[in-house]
């Protein structure tokens, strides 16, 4: 191609000072954090999350012991506050479980003993675990200093399980089946909305047409056929994946929609023109020009996703329909909490809801914040 | 009858005959097509190599829809649209797929009227600018950048911009830096659809300008659209008018604004506001509102808002026909009509 | 000389936004007089909007009016003597406002489709607002019941030119063709019978033909009803056409101000001298290079020190200007610019 001649037409008298420099250059992904910065609350939620996630990487760090140890006699122990200091010097310590016989019931009772104190460490050795699968390791992040005694940050079940540990294992899968499921929403939002956004006609008519039907089936009752339907023998882990599909299978229909309208509108923007005037093959118009364009949309929509997710899946263990002991999740704990008189002797059994909730606000916020901040050419 | 004799001995590049593009009206679940739009409904005309040919009308005339009917943006309901290649060839723009328009595409390039939106806003400069040399082929970025800075150079631009990304700039810069992604190609058909009606004054001159002097350096041919009849009056060669989808007057510039010979050209530039308090404010020649394109009047187009309508213009619809060489009208009386203005 | 209706004084209104704030209006005054068809041109930008935002106290939220005043000239009631408000000390949702907004002074918004409610007919819309304001029609205080007001509306229908006016006040604002709806929002502004009308680009979005006739009758009814009339708009065209006096805006500042001939044949502000000849004439030698304004408005965050214009000034003075803000003086019959080619680099603000 020849070159014109490169003499400026009307050079332009620069007005401007270099304090602009840096939003000119500034992508739009650095704009959206420079946005979402400055909403404080998004800011601590996303805090939050990333320390759930850090949990979901190596759950048994946290723990601070097997989260499968039963022990009859240790059953319904409760809550074991920690206590930072002992005679003015740091040590922290726990005080330990002593048991009774009720002279009356003639059962069991357990209390804490502020007198008899047991000593609790940062960065102890415990049980041992893989991190990742990959390498062997006995650290903990916190446990007792004393191997032989266990201690219960949050408790035990029952079945005299550490319900701390139970936790930890727990927000490894309720969180991660929330990203996973979102993930394949997301997939298969973004293939099936652009298809039908982008190209229109009786494929979109077909996919509409889809969406509103899966939208009207009563989701309940499909996912407990669905989630009967499992057979009884498939391990936890393939369980696991059977539950994030049928989630995800009726989650992206939202999502595809909002792709649809996001392709739609692009669909008339002059620049989209612009790339099909310049001879971009259709892949690249969607691919470079129309996907990037509202990403970051999809993005903030997709973490207001994820709770409805983590919702989901929790009711769906909660009632025994979706991840199965021995595998642990938040619904699966919930599901200890099931009768009043569990819930009378031991209240502490409902904190795993609390964690639910914490997560699911958590995800809401980050998620409105990212909605705000991703539109940073709105003024 | 078409326009395509013209007095110069230019060669055409672009010849469009009987040009038609109807957009269903649907209604109902079923999307039942109940009637059309006649957005574009038979225009004809010619474009010369290294001409300027303005096409004006007011909203909702066609102007766009021709416009991206030769960019094949919109696929017209028939018609022909006649280019002429590089290597003399002539091709129909019309016929072609996809495919087959692709290669052309570098050809013929489009500048457009919102400055905001014809930017990718995700897209630094050099990506928006560079686009078009990459997929056509230019594919080492070296090269890419020493063209993309002698582009912005080009348009007033400093080549150190291109790093920066759209949101950086004003209308006037955004408007250049369209400009010059549309000539990175080197087309030789420019079509500009309104490029300076979404600017301000100042700024519209600095636009008008650069145009000018691109088309003179680079030899290009424009097709530009515009509602503004100043503006086209400064610009063009020669002035196409078009009323409700048809094409209902084309002459040169000098021609057309000193002695229109269709009422409504003379109308319009008689509802124009002249910038001089001192000439005292004409009476409002046209009243009522333009027909839909959906539902046409019988006959001329224009009867009902015509002076000068007769009984045969209700009924007749008159052909483009042309009474002086290169002065084509569609108006039955254009032989008899004085319209000379003060113009 | 008649006093004036209207008189604002070295407004200043501020937007503090996150990434800074913005001057939008710093230091604007100008006269309305009554009856007076007041135009005010400048770029986008400039503040022409906010302005006119801050005489009814419409603007949006976070801008602030900082300094500067309104004054409004109300007429006196049942005979009391005429009073001189001021309207930026006025509660902005207080019944004084209220009751101005509309009755006295009316605003064509910028956006034409955000002026009407899409899910009421024009006609209630109108009707409510006359009832409201029903002093303005019987000024003994007694109502108006649905059907009289309903009548005002069908006779300012017809007024503006609206065919078939009957039927049309039935219509919803989205089934008005661009034209219709232009005019239903100049039959809504007149409904309360205003002693100031400001309009903001009510001709922007429509065609010459249609604006054109939108002029003529902006132009016939001030005529009939002595309305004064703030006019916005950045086509000098229409200004001249329209105006009797202009104001020129730039960068918030009024640039200059004066007769509508004046501004036109004798223009004394570089900008305005420069403005003029950049736009294509309809009677000039085409396909030359327009003079032009070098440079590009900077941007809000970015003022330039001293003179605003100083930047893009072809005939500017010298150091002065980039250091200290002209003041805008009186240089001849009514004219005022601001410019330290026109008077002593003393007179700063
Ligand atoms: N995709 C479409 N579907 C249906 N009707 C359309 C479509 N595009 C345009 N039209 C109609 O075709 C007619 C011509 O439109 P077009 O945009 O070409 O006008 P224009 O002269 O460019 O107007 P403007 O000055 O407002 O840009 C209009 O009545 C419009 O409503
Ligand atoms: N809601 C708002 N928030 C922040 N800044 C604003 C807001 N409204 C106006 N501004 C600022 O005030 C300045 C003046 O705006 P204004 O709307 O008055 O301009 P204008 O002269 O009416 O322009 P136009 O011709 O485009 O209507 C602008 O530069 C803008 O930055
Ligand atoms: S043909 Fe008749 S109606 Fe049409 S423009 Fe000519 S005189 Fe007017
Ligand atoms: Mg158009
Ligand atoms: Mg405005």
């Amino acid at each position: 191609m020849s070159t014109p001649q490169t003499k400026p037409v009307d050079p332009i008298i620069e007005t401007e000072s270099l304090v602009e420099e840096r939003i000119s250059v500034a992508s739009n992904w650095t704009l959206v954090w420079w946005r979402f910065r400055k909403h404080h609350l998004a800011m601590a939620s996303a805090a939050i999350l990333m320390a759930l996630y850090a949990i979901v990487l190596c759950p048994d760090f946290f723990s601070t012991q097997d989260p499968e140890f039963t022990e009859a006699r240790q059953a319904f122990i409760p809550v074991q506050g920690v206590n930072f200091f002992d005679e003015g010097r740091l040590d922290p310590w726990v005080p330990a479980i002593v048991g009774k016989r009720n002279p009356v019931t003639l059962r069991m009772e357990w209390r804490t003993d502020p007198s008899q104190k047991v000593r609790v460490g940062f960065f102890v050795p415990g049980t041992e675990y893989k991190v990742l699968g990959l390498f062997k390791s006995n650290l903990h992040l916190i446990g007792s200093r004393d191997q032989s005694q266990r201690i219960f940050l949050l408790g035990s079940d029952r079945l005299g399980r550490d319900q701390w540990s139970r936790i930890m294992h727990g927000t490894q899968t309720s969180m991660t089946i929330g990203l996973v499921a979102v993930t394949l929403s997301v997939i298969l939002g973004i293939v099936l909305g652009g298809i039908s956004g982008y190209f229109g006609g009786w494929i979109d008519q077909f996919i509409q047409r889809l969406i509103e039907l899966l939208q009207s089936v009563p989701t309940i009752p499909v996912w407990l056929a669905l989630s009967a339907a499992l057979p009884r023998e498939w391990t936890p882990i393939q369980v696991f994946f059977a539950i994030t599909i049928i989630l995800s299978l009726i989650g992206w229909t939202t999502l595809g929609r909002e792709v649809r309208g996001h392709f739609l509108a692009l669909r008339e923007e002059d620049f989209v023109l612009a790339a099909e005037l310049a001879g971009c093959s259709r892949a690249r118009i969607i691919l470079r020009h129309m996907v990037p364009t509202f990403l970051s949309h999809i993005i903030a929509t997709s973490s207001l996703a994820i709770p409805a997710m983590i919702i989901n899946e929790t009711s769906l263990s909660f009632l025994g329909l979706g991840i199965r002991p021995p595998a642990i999740s938040w619904g699966v704990l919930l599901q200890e909490a099931q009768n009043i008189q569990t819930l009378a002797l031991a209240p502490w059994l409902l904190i795993p809801g609390l964690l639910v909730i914490v997560a699911v606000l958590a995800f809401n916020l980050v998620g409105d914040g990212l909605r705000d901040a991703s539109d940073p050419y709105s003024k | 009858m078409t326009a395509s004799h013209s007095v110069d001995t230019k060669q055409p590049l672009l010849q469009i005959r009987d040009l038609r593009k109807f957009f269903p009206i649907t209604a109902g679940v079923f999307n039942k097509t109940v009637g059309h739009v006649r957005a574009v409904d038979d225009v004809s005309f010619d474009v010369f190599e290294g001409e300027t040919l303005g096409l004006v009308g007011e909203s909702g005339c066609g102007k766009t829809t021709t416009s991206r009917c030769i960019l094949r943006a919109v696929d017209p309901t028939s018609g022909q649209i006649l280019f002429r290649r590089k290597n003399d060839e002539i091709v129909d723009l019309a016929k072609l797929t996809r495919e087959e328009l692709q290669p052309l595409r570098a050809e013929i390039q489009m500048i457009f009227q919102d400055p905001f939106g014809s930017l990718n806003p995700r897209m630094t400069l050099f990506d928006n600018v560079g686009e078009p040399l990459l997929v056509n082929g230019m594919t080492n970025r070296a090269e890419r950048t020493d063209r993309v800075a002698d582009l912005l150079k080009l348009v007033g631009l400093r080549p150190e911009f291109m790093h920066r990304f759209p949101h950086a700039f004003s209308g006037g810069q955004r408007q250049r830096i369209g400009i010059a992604r549309a000539l990175s190609t080197n087309p030789r058909l420019v079509v500009a659809d309104e490029p300076v009606s979404a600017l301000d004054v100042s700024v519209q001159a600095q636009v008008l300008n650069l145009l000018l002097e691109l088309q003179k350096r680079l030899g290009l041919t424009f097709l530009f659209v515009a509602h503004d009849l100043s503006v086209v009056r400064h610009i063009s060669d020669r002035v196409a008018v078009m009323y409700v989808g048809q094409l209902v007057e084309l002459a040169p510039t000098k021609t057309l604004f000193s002695r229109p010979r269709h009422p409504y050209t003379s109308a319009l530039m008689r509802a124009v506001p002249v910038p001089d308090p001192r000439i005292p404010v004409g009476e409002v020649t046209l009243k009522g509102e333009v027909p839909s394109p959906a539902n046409p009047p019988t006959g001329c187009y224009f009867h009902p808002r015509c002076r000068f309508a007769t009984d045969r213009c209700k009924v007749e619809a008159p052909a483009l026909r042309e009474p002086t060489p290169g002065h084509f009208v569609r108006c039955h009386f254009a032989d008899e009509l004085d319209l000379t203005t003060a113009f | 000389m008649t006093a004036p209706l209207l008189s604002v004084r070295d407004l200043h209104v501020t937007f503090g936004l996150d990434e800074g704030s913005v001057r939008a209006v710093d230091g604007v005054s100008f006269d309305v007089l009554p009856g007076q068809v007041v135009g005010i041109v400048g770029e986008s930008g400039c503040g022409k909007s906010v302005t006119m935002r801050s005489i009814l106290q419409l603007v949006d939220e976070p801008g602030r009016i900082k300094q500067g005043e309104i004054l409004y000239r109300m007429p006196g009631v049942d005979g009391q003597p005429e009073t001189v408000v001021d309207l930026t000390k006025l509660a902005k949702r207080g019944p004084q406002m209220r009751a101005i907004r509309g009755a006295e002074i009316a605003l064509i918004p910028q956006e034409p489709m955000a002026a009407f409610s899409p899910v009421h007919t024009v006609g209630d819309q109108i009707i409510e607002a006359i009832q409201l304001h029903h002093r303005q029609w019987r000024p003994d205080g007694s109502g108006l019941s649905r059907a009289e007001a309903r009548e005002i509306v069908v006779d300012l229908f017809r007024d503006v030119g609206i065919s078939m006016p009957d039927q049309r006040v039935d219509a919803y604002s989205w089934q008005l063709s661009g034209g219709l709806r232009q005019r239903a929002m100049i039959a809504m502004a007149l409904s309360c019978k205003p002693r100031l009308l400001i309009a903001d680009e009510p001709t922007t979005a429509i065609d010459v033909t249609t604006q054109a006739q939108v002029l003529a009758l902006l132009r016939e009814l001030q005529r009939k009803y002595g309305t004064a009339i703030i006019f916005i708009t950045h086509d000098l065209g229409v200004i001249a056409q329209m105006a009797n006096s202009v104001v020129v805006m730039y960068l918030g500042r009024v640039a200059e101000q004066g007769p509508v001939d004046a501004i036109f044949h004798a223009p004394k502000h570089p900008y305005t001298r420069a403005l003029l000849r950049s736009i294509p004439s309809i009677v000039g030698q085409t396909q030359v290079a327009l003079p032009t304004i070098a440079g590009t408005l900077p941007h809000p965050f970015n003022r330039p020190s001293g003179c605003p214009y100083h930047p893009r000034c072809d005939e500017r003075k010298g150091p002065e200007c980039a250091a200290r803000v002209p003041s805008l003086k009186p240089v001849d019959q009514g004219q005022s610019v601001s410019c330290f080619l026109h008077h002593d680099s003393s007179d700063t603000q």
